[in-house]
């Protein structure tokens, strides 16, 4: 039998919604500790662990991010970890913004002036105080702007979990498409109901960039 | 962990890969080929003197780039039927790609433009040039080095993210590799190694990408 959209379905895509938000936050919060062990690994002054972070970076931005969670999700369950999709999402997505983050993060490490860094030496700082007192809350203010940018490319990955059977946006617009039968007016609500999610957070992010130009700061842009 | 490898099943059909990479690369340089039309079309009406024009090309560029490419895709695939444009699989991936595409090249291309210093078009001007000379002999060349890179890395971007289309059985690479996980279930092993010919596409074009700026700018004051 096939239903009709009412109200009913609508409410239901827009609860799914809620799967899509909870993913990105769990991917966003521990993207954001893995991405600042990254960012601070890529500028150390031990080589290897700078090349390794690098390649980390490398691997994750070359590849595409269905592939990683491919491999996460069959590797998972390979090694009798999880066969879980839930769990698969989150650890696909973790890994893949902590190396989106690491990247941004290094850029506005660096964009900090190198006399920031002589300064905090002269006052006998240690490495660990510069980087905490001193680089990290200046790098925090020009990193603002892409990190949001980058929430918004994160949310917009999301709906890949749908392809490994993760219940969320995406894939409620399979299961009430294939209820009532109305492509184009389930699809055309999740295209709107996935815009209202990320155009604000795209206004907040040039707002913030233009805000930081003014204030006559370096600025790194990220692409969304 | 009790599981054997067996990656001789994919090395014995690495052939089908390869082809199914070369299928990729094809659809994406296609993709960006058009891609870029689309793109310069927006860019033009985004500095239009027509208000709607600029308007419509604001609202594409944003609902393109606020919404994820998966669903541009099913919503072609699936929904532009309703209305009565029926695709096969690789054709709206094509036009789901081209569609996606021409918002990031719009913004891309305009920057571009931007980055002409308007002193220059002021002395071109003074110099008599007409509209298309000065197209011709001041905006073109360093417009385009502008934006070389941003079109490079946007094309690298687009080949990983055509993955998504194989959701819609298109010929691509992932779609082969899912048609080899079909027949012997060796997931992790095959996607393994596609992710790998992904790495090494990837890496290919960005050395590729490096080459043809420095051989284009080189005479030009370097890249």
């Amino acid at each position: 039998m096939v239903r009709e959209f009412t109200i009913n379905e609508l409410w239901f895509l827009v609860l799914a919604a809620r799967w899509t938000v909870l993913l990105s936050i769990i991917a966003f919060v521990g993207g954001g500790a893995g991405g600042l062990v990254i960012a601070i690994a890529r500028v150390s002054r031990f080589r290897l662990l700078a090349q390794l972070a690098a390649a980390f970076i490398k691997v994750v931005q070359g590849t595409p991010l269905l592939m990683q969670l491919y491999l996460v999700y069959f590797g998972a369950s390979l090694l009798r970890l999880t066969s879980d999709a839930w769990t698969a999402a989150a650890l696909g997505f973790t890994l893949y913004a902590s190396a989106f983050l690491g990247e941004i993060w290094r850029g506005c490490i660096q964009a900090v002036p190198r006399e920031q860094w002589e300064a905090a030496r002269a006052l006998a700082l240690g490495y660990r105080p510069q980087l905490r007192f001193v680089i990290l809350p200046q790098a925090a203010r020009i990193a603002l702007p892409p990190t949001t940018g980058f929430l918004v490319q994160l949310l917009k990955g999301t709906s890949l979990a749908s392809i490994i059977g993760f219940t969320e946006l995406t894939r409620a617009a399979a299961i009430v498409n294939n209820a009532t039968f109305r492509p184009l007016l389930v699809y055309g609500t999740v295209v709107g109901l996935y815009f209202i999610l990320c155009w604000p957070l795209s206004l907040l992010s040039g707002h913030l960039e233009r805000q930081l130009e003014r204030a006559g700061a370096r600025t790194i842009t990220f692409q969304i | 962990m009790d599981y054997v490898f067996q990656f001789g099943v994919v090395w014995r059909e690495f052939d089908a890969l390869l082809l199914g990479a070369w299928l990729t690369v094809r659809l994406s340089t296609l993709a960006m080929m058009l891609g870029m039309l689309v793109g310069v079309a927006g860019a033009l009406a985004t500095v239009s003197r027509w208000r709607v024009l600029r308007a419509l090309a604001r609202v594409y560029v944003e609902g393109i780039r606020n919404t994820p490419f998966l669903v541009q895709v099913l919503f072609v695939y699936l929904g532009l039927p309703s209305i009565g444009l029926r695709l096969r699989p690789d054709q709206a991936a094509l036009l789901a790609m081209v569609i996606n595409l021409g918002a990031y090249a719009t913004e891309i291309v305009r920057a571009g433009v931007k980055a002409v210093p308007t002193g220059q078009l002021e002395a071109g001007t003074a110099l008599g040039l007409s509209q298309w000379q000065l197209f011709r002999h001041v905006i073109w060349l360093p417009a385009l080095r502008a934006i070389f890179p941003a079109l490079g890395s946007q094309f690298i971007l687009i080949m990983l993210a055509s993955s998504v289309v194989s959701v819609i059985s298109a010929e691509e690479l992932t779609a082969v590799a899912d048609t080899m996980v079909a027949r012997n279930f060796r997931s992790f092993e095959i996607y393994v190694v596609v992710t790998g010919l992904y790495l090494a596409m990837c890496l290919a074009f960005q050395a590729l990408f490096a080459t043809i700026s420095r051989a284009l700018f080189a005479r030009w004051g370097g890249a």
